[in-house]
C-alpha cells in the first residue's frame, strides 16, 4: 500500500472526528470567549466569563462539590451492590439466569421515566413510600428536605446504574482463570479469604476500569436532578451539569454556559486522571 | 288546531334550517369539539377556512408539551389541516425549552418552525425574529374582540408580534363550600375569634390556610391542607412570588416602575414590600400539602382541582379543572382578587403606609408568533386566526387543561359559562368579575418583558428557593437576586434593559 492510500483510508476517520470532537470543542472555545445571549451575538469578549466564573459564581462551585459528593457516593454503592449481585450470580445458583436477567432490566428502561415513576413514588403527599411510612408514624420528606432530596437523587441513581457496574464487573469474573482458586481449595482457604485474596486482586484492573466509567458517567448527572428535584430545595441537589443548562438553555447566556463547560472538562480530565492512578496504586500495589 | 300545530312546526323547522345554530351544525357534525356552540360567524371561523386550499403546503409548529395548550394546538392542527388541505406538523416541547428551541434557530438565522409557541414575555427577546401581525387580521373580528390588555401584552410600542391566543392572570381560588359554609363560619370563629370569609390580605390567607391544615374538614376520608402553591424551582415559581408581592411593593402612589426604579434601573427587588411578601411565603411552607414545596404548575391544579386545598392562586387552570364534570368539587369553588395587604411599601418615602393595598398581576400566559423567515406567513396566520376563532376559544376555555383562558370582552360574559358548562350562576358571575375588575383595575402589575428576562426571573426563582428551603433568610436571599439583578443589568447594557422596561412601566402607569 502507498502513501497516497493510507491517506484515503485515513480521511473519512478523520473527518468525522474532526466533525464531532474536535470542531465542537474548538466551538465551545470559542464560544466561551464571548458574550453570546438572547441580546447579543458571538463578540469577542477575551476572558471575561472566566474571570466571572472563578471570581464571581460560587454556585458554579458549590454545584460542582455537590456533584462531586453525588457521583462518589453513588459510584462507590454501585460498586459494592454491583460486585456483590455479579459474585452472586457468578456461583451456580437456582435461577442464575433469570437473575442475571433481572438484575439489568433497570439499565434498560429510559432514565427519565423512570425517573417520573421515582418521583411519583417518592410524591411526599400522593406517592405510595410514604403512604405505607405513614403506617408506622413516618413520612419522609423525600423531595423537599435538603438533605433527604440528596439522599433520593442517590437512590434513583444506584437503583438505574448499578446493573451497568453488576455487567462489567460479571464480565470480569466470568474471565478470570480457574487456576488460582484451584490452589486456593487445595490449601484449604475460607470463603473470605478467598475473596479478598484471590478474587478481588484479580479483579482490580476490571474494577478500575468500571468504577472510572462509571465515575465519568455520574459526572454528568443531569435528568435525575431535572426530574425529581429540578436542584432544589433551593439549590441542594443541584449539580454542575445541570448548572450549566439552567445558564446555557434556561437563561440563554451561552457563552457563560461555554466557558463553564470547558472549565468542566478540564477539571474532569484531570481529577479523573488522578483518580485512576490513585485507584491503580491502591488496586495494584502487589 | 292541527293546522296552528303544523304550522308552528313548520316556522320551527324553518327557523332551526335556516337559524345559526343548524348552520354551525353542519361543522359540529364533523368536529365534536365544538359541539357545544357550533360554528360562530367569523373571519377565521369554519365556514371561512373550509374556503382555503392550502394543498401541498406545509406547516411547522413547535409548541408545548400536551396537554397544555400543546393539546389545542394538535386539535386545532388537525382541523385546519382537515379544513384547508394543509399538512401541519406539530412538534411538542417542555415549557422550560421552548425559548431556546426557538431562540437558537433565530440566532443562527434559520426559521425550522413557522410557528413558535412561547410565554408572551418572550416578546423582547422574539420580536426580531417575528413578523408583525397583518392589518387583516387585525382588523379581522376575531382581533376586535380582543380586550385592550391583552392586546397591550401582545404589542410592543403599538406593533403586535404575538398573537392573542390566550389571556392570563393570577387570582385566588377558594372552596366555596368551606368559606361560605355556615357551621365552618362559626367553628372558625370560636376557634380563632376571626371572621371566615375570602381573604383580604395574604395575613388572613396564611391565619386560615394554617387553621385548615392537616384535617378531614370536607368529610371525604382524607386530610385536606391549607393551600397549593407554585413553589417548585424553576416552574413558574417567579410568577407566584411576584404574585404574592404586588400587594405590598406595587404603590398606585410610586409610579415609575414595580421591579426597579425606571430612573436608575435600581431593583426593588429587595426593598420592605418584596421582603414582608416572601417572609409570608416561607410561612405558607407550613401549610402547602406534603411536598408541597416540590409543587409544580400540574401538581398545583392537580392538588386544588382534586379537592386536597382549601386556597390556590394562580393561573385559571386549576379553577377550570376543578369546575369540570369530573371534578369531586366541582360547583364547589369561588374566584376572587388576588388578597392584599393592610400596609404598602413606599420606595420613595421609604416608608410603609398603613393603608389597604390590592393590585392585579396581568401575569405572562401563552404567546405565538409567526417566525419572520417562515415561506408560509399567510397560512400560518390562517390558522393561529382560526385557533382563536369564536367556536374554538369557547370550547378550549371549559378544557382546563388545554390552558386556554379569557381574553376576548366577550369571555366575560356569565352566561357562556352557565350554558356551556354547567356552572353555578353565583359561581360565574364571581369568576366573570374578578377577571373583568383586573382589566379595569388602575394598579396592575404587567410581566417583566426586557432583553434577557429569563436572566432575572431564574435569579427570582434561585432566591427565593433557597428561602423556602430555609438556606436564606428573605431579606439575605432578595438581597442576593438584587445583586444579580444589578449584574445583568449591566451585562445586557442599562439603556436597552431601561428603554424595554419604561414600555411596560407606561402599562402599569396606565399612560399607554
Amino acid at each position: 500500500m502507498n502513501f497516497k492510500q493510507k491517506y484515503v483510508f485515513l480521511f473519512p476517520g478523520l473527518f468525522v472526528l474532526i466533525g464531532i470532537l474536535i470542531f465542537p470543542i474548538i466551538f465551545v472555545v470559542r464560544l466561551s470567549l464571548s458574550g453570546w445571549n438572547s441580546y447579543n451575538g458571538l463578540n469577542f469578549i477575551g476572558l471575561e466569563n472566566y474571570i466571572r466564573l472563578f471570581t464571581d459564581d460560587p454556585r458554579f462551585w458549590e454545584s460542582f462539590f455537590r456533584l462531586s459528593f453525588l457521583s462518589v457516593t453513588t459510584v462507590i454503592l454501585q460498586y459494592v451492590i454491583g460486585f456483590a449481585l455479579a459474585h452472586m450470580v457468578w456461583k451456580d445458583i437456582k435461577f442464575q439466569r433469570f437473575f442475571r436477567v433481572l438484575f439489568l432490566i433497570p439499565m434498560m428502561t429510559t432514565p427519565v421515566i423512570m425517573t417520573v415513576i421515582w418521583r411519583t413514588f417518592f410524591h411526599e403527599s400522593l406517592g405510595p413510600v410514604n403512604d405505607i411510612l405513614s403506617n408506622f408514624g413516618m413520612s419522609p420528606k423525600w423531595l423537599t428536605d435538603p438533605v433527604l432530596a440528596k439522599v433520593t437523587v442517590i437512590i434513583v441513581e444506584v437503583w438505574q446504574w448499578t446493573p451497568f457496574m453488576f455487567l462489567l464487573l460479571l464480565a470480569g469474573l466470568l474471565s478470570l482463570p480457574k487456576e488460582p482458586f484451584l490452589a486456593a481449595a487445595i490449601d484449604g482457604a475460607s470463603p473470605i479469604r478467598k475473596f479478598l485474596y484471590v478474587t478481588f486482586p484479580l479483579m482490580a484492573p476490571i474494577s478500575i476500569g468500571a468504577i472510572i466509567i462509571r465515575l465519568i458517567e455520574a459526572s454528568k448527572i443531569m435528568d435525575t436532578v431535572y426530574v425529581l428535584t429540578s436542584g432544589g430545595p433551593g439549590t441542594s441537589t443541584e449539580t454542575s451539569s445541570f448548572y450549566i443548562f439552567i445558564k446555557g438553555l434556561r437563561e440563554f447566556q451561552m457563552g457563560y454556559a461555554a466557558s463553564m463547560s470547558f472549565t468542566y472538562l478540564i477539571i474532569m480530565i484531570i481529577s479523573l486522571t488522578v483518580i485512576a492512578k490513585v485507584l491503580t496504586k491502591l488496586m495494584l500495589k502487589d | 288546531m292541527k293546522i296552528t300545530k303544523t304550522c308552528l312546526s313548520a316556522i320551527i323547522s324553518g327557523v332551526l334550517i335556516f337559524s345559526p345554530i343548524a348552520y354551525a351544525d353542519k361543522w359540529s357534525d364533523q368536529f365534536p369539539h365544538i359541539k357545544a356552540t357550533g360554528d360562530i360567524p367569523g373571519d377565521c371561523s369554519y365556514e371561512e377556512m373550509s374556503k382555503k386550499n392550502y394543498k401541498g403546503k406545509t406547516l411547522k409548529i413547535n409548541t408545548h408539551a400536551v396537554p397544555v395548550i400543546g393539546q389545542p394546538t394538535a386539535l386545532h392542527a388537525e382541523q385546519f389541516a382537515k379544513l384547508t388541505g394543509a399538512k401541519v406538523d406539530v412538534t411538542h416541547t417542555p415549557a422550560g425549552d421552548l425559548y431556546a428551541k426557538a431562540m437558537v434557530p433565530f440566532k443562527a438565522g434559520q426559521a425550522p418552525y413557522d410557528i413558535v409557541f412561547g410565554f408572551s414575555n418572550f416578546i423582547n427577546d422574539w420580536k426580531r425574529y417575528l413578523a408583525p401581525v397583518p392589518k387583516k387580521y387585525m382588523n379581522s373580528t376575531e382581533m376586535k374582540d380582543v380586550t385592550k390588555s391583552h392586546i397591550g401584552v401582545s404589542s410592543w410600542d403599538g406593533t403586535m408580534y404575538q398573537y392573542p391566543v390566550d389571556g392570563d392572570r393570577h387570582y385566588l381560588k377558594y372552596r366555596k363550600d368551606v368559606i361560605d359554609n355556615p357551621e365552618m363560619q362559626k367553628k372558625y370563629k370560636a376557634d380563632t375569634g376571626k371572621e371566615l370569609r375570602v381573604p383580604r390580605t395574604w395575613k388572613e390567607y396564611g391565619e386560615m390556610a394554617k387553621y385548615f391544615n392537616g384535617w378531614d374538614w370536607d368529610g371525604d376520608g382524607e386530610k385536606e391542607y391549607g393551600s397549593a402553591e407554585v413553589m417548585k424551582k424553576d416552574d413558574l415559581m417567579f410568577a407566584a412570588f411576584f404574585s404574592r408581592s404586588v400587594a405590598y411593593a406595587k404603590n398606585p402612589r410610586t409610579p415609575g416602575g414595580f421591579f426597579f426604579d425606571l430612573e436608575t434601573m435600581k431593583p426593588n427587588i429587595n426593598n420592605p414590600g418584596f421582603v414582608e411578601a416572601l417572609g409570608d411565603w416561607v410561612e405558607a411552607t407550613k401549610y402547602v400539602p406534603p411536598g408541597g414545596i416540590n409543587f409544580g404548575l400540574g401538581d398545583e391544579i392537580g392538588s386544588f382541582g382534586g379537592g386536597q386545598t382549601l386556597f390556590s392562586f394562580s393561573w385559571d387552570d386549576a379553577f377550570i379543572a376543578a369546575m369540570q364534570d369530573d371534578s369531586p368539587i366541582k360547583n364547589k369553588v369561588g374566584a376572587a382578587p388576588l388578597p392584599g395587604a393592610d400596609r404598602v411599601w413606599n420606595r420613595t418615602s421609604n416608608s410603609w403606609e398603613n393603608q389597604y393595598n390590592q393590585a392585579p398581576y396581568i401575569v405572562w400566559g401563552w404567546a405565538v408568533g409567526v417566525a419572520k423567515k417562515s415561506k408560509v406567513k399567510d397560512m400560518a396566520f390562517d390558522y393561529l386566526c382560526f385557533f382563536s376563532n369564536g367556536a374554538n376559544h369557547q370550547a378550549d376555555l371549559a378544557i382546563g387543561n388545554f390552558g386556554v383562558n379569557p381574553f376576548k370582552n366577550s369571555d366575560f360574559d356569565p352566561n357562556i359559562y352557565i350554558d356551556t358548562m354547567g356552572w353555578d350562576a353565583d359561581i360565574a358571575n364571581s369568576y366573570t368579575k374578578t377577571l373583568l375588575d383586573m382589566e379595569k383595575s388602575k394598579n396592575r402589575v404587567f410581566p417583566l418583558r426586557v432583553p434577557g428576562v429569563f436572566e432575572f426571573t431564574s435569579a427570582v426563582a434561585t432566591g427565593t428557593s433557597k428561602a423556602l428551603a430555609g438556606q436564606l433568610s428573605p431579606q439575605e436571599a432578595l438581597d442576593e437576586v438584587a445583586k444579580e439583578w444589578e449584574a445583568i443589568v449591566q451585562r445586557v447594557g442599562k439603556k436597552a434593559v431601561q428603554d424595554a422596561y419604561a414600555v411596560g412601566v407606561k402599562m402599569e402607569d396606565n399612560k399607554l
